[in-house]
């Protein structure tokens, strides 16, 4: 490994980044983040069979770089993966449990929205 | 009369033995994220002694020598790791002093030893030994992960609070006098120059002074002196904890021989 890799995967810069946590870091005049405040982060990996990336899970790390070194070691310890992904958590709007039958009730009982009631022509094959 | 087999031994101890220390943090790694990385990082090295210790039995030819007796039936003055390896994590001078795990002289020893491994294990990948060549290219993209985790940590402790900042610089004084002993001539490397299946590693000292030198700079740390008494691990004359470390490792194998899972 080149000395010029290891610097781009240094996290000098991105460790100075605001983080997620907002209380501010009392943690002398350096002002590292302290282990609490490392924000929280959801990990993607594509596997070597599979074409998209595939939410596995979390982790709390300080910055980006950090977060993808700790995915690898967390979740490609047995080869799952060619790829990494990692967003920060608090990026992801989710929608609310409790607006679970507002939102998805009401395709309940529209069953013709399945394509389940046409017949398929021989000469289309498996679809 | 050292011989080429005891450069492999050299090889092997030397993975075996950190990677027996850095298992220690096993269950008690600052973050879970951590605690993996060490355990994947002790396996790989593992891996990599296993490898040599099967060659080296393979070579013998003696029909009784085997990786396991390699590795759990042979005592300290037996092993050529060095010094460095052995030592416990932590900076404490006494031997009878148990300090808690220092996570900083962990970083700094799998940072000072990986930055001279990356160049060895590059090296050794064209060696006239196909099996060590092969065995090299291997262990050449795992020690280059290990590089950049510990470089990672360097630069975030160093450049992190003023507690690990000065953590971070205790181990790296701690730790560098032993570095002399990478720049030692040895009977077992002179042999596996000559045979074109071994490398010196004295060749890569002055890269290897330039990436501790550039790390320890952007991590805003001072790159202590190398100098003071020069340990001779290498030689089979080890520090008082490597019989420790033998010790815990060999207990089982030695009171269950041959035992297996």
């Amino acid at each position: 490994m080149s000395t010029t890799d290891m610097s781009r995967a240094g996290p000098s810069q991105a460790a100075n980044a605001p983080s997620g946590g907002s209380n501010p870091h009392a943690v002398g005049e350096r002002g590292g983040l302290s282990l609490k405040d490392w924000p929280l982060w959801e990990v993607f990996v594509r596997s070597k069979q599979g074409l998209e990336h595939k939410h596995c899970g979390s982790l709390h790390a300080s910055d980006a770089q950090h977060a993808l070194q700790m995915a690898r070691d967390v979740y490609t310890r047995r080869q799952e993966g060619v790829s990494i992904w990692v967003v920060p958590s608090k990026s992801i709007t989710a929608s609310a449990p409790e607006d679970k039958d507002a939102l998805f009730e009401p395709a309940a009982d529209k069953i013709y929205r399945h394509p389940t009631f046409y017949d398929i022509p021989e000469e289309v094959g498996h679809m | 009369m050292a011989s080429y087999q005891d450069y492999l031994l050299h090889l092997a101890d030397n993975a075996l033995i950190l990677g027996q220390r850095n298992a220690e943090w096993c269950g008690h790694g600052p973050i879970l994220e951590e605690d993996l990385a060490l355990a994947n990082n002790s396996l790989d090295l593992i891996g990599q002694a296993r490898l040599l210790y099967q060659h080296v039995a393979a070579v013998r030819r003696d029909g009784k020598s085997s990786e396991d007796l390699l590795a759990y039936f042979r005592d300290v003055p037996d092993f050529k790791n060095y010094t460095l390896l052995e030592l416990p994590h932590g900076t404490a001078l006494l031997p009878t002093s148990r300090g808690d795990r220092d996570y900083a002289v962990t970083i700094a020893r799998n940072f000072l030893y990986s930055a001279l491994m990356v160049q060895v294990w590059a090296a050794l990948a064209a060696s006239t030994d196909a099996q060590l060549a092969a065995i090299a290219s291997k262990s050449l993209k795992e020690v280059q992960y290990h590089l950049r985790h510990a470089h990672d940590w360097v630069l975030r402790l160093g450049d992190g609070t003023d507690a690990s900042h000065a953590r971070m610089q205790a181990a790296f004084d701690y730790l560098m006098p032993f570095t002399q002993e990478f720049w030692t001539e040895s009977a077992m490397e002179t042999a596996a120059v000559k045979t074109g299946a071994g490398v010196d590693a004295t060749a890569f000292k002055t890269e290897w002074e330039a990436m501790v030198s550039d790390t320890l700079q952007a991590a805003t740390l001072k790159v202590p002196a190398s100098r003071g008494f020069v340990t001779t691990g290498k030689h089979g004359v080890h520090s008082e904890h490597l019989g420790f470390v033998l010790a815990e490792m060999q207990s089982l194998a030695r009171a269950h021989p041959e035992a297996v899972w």
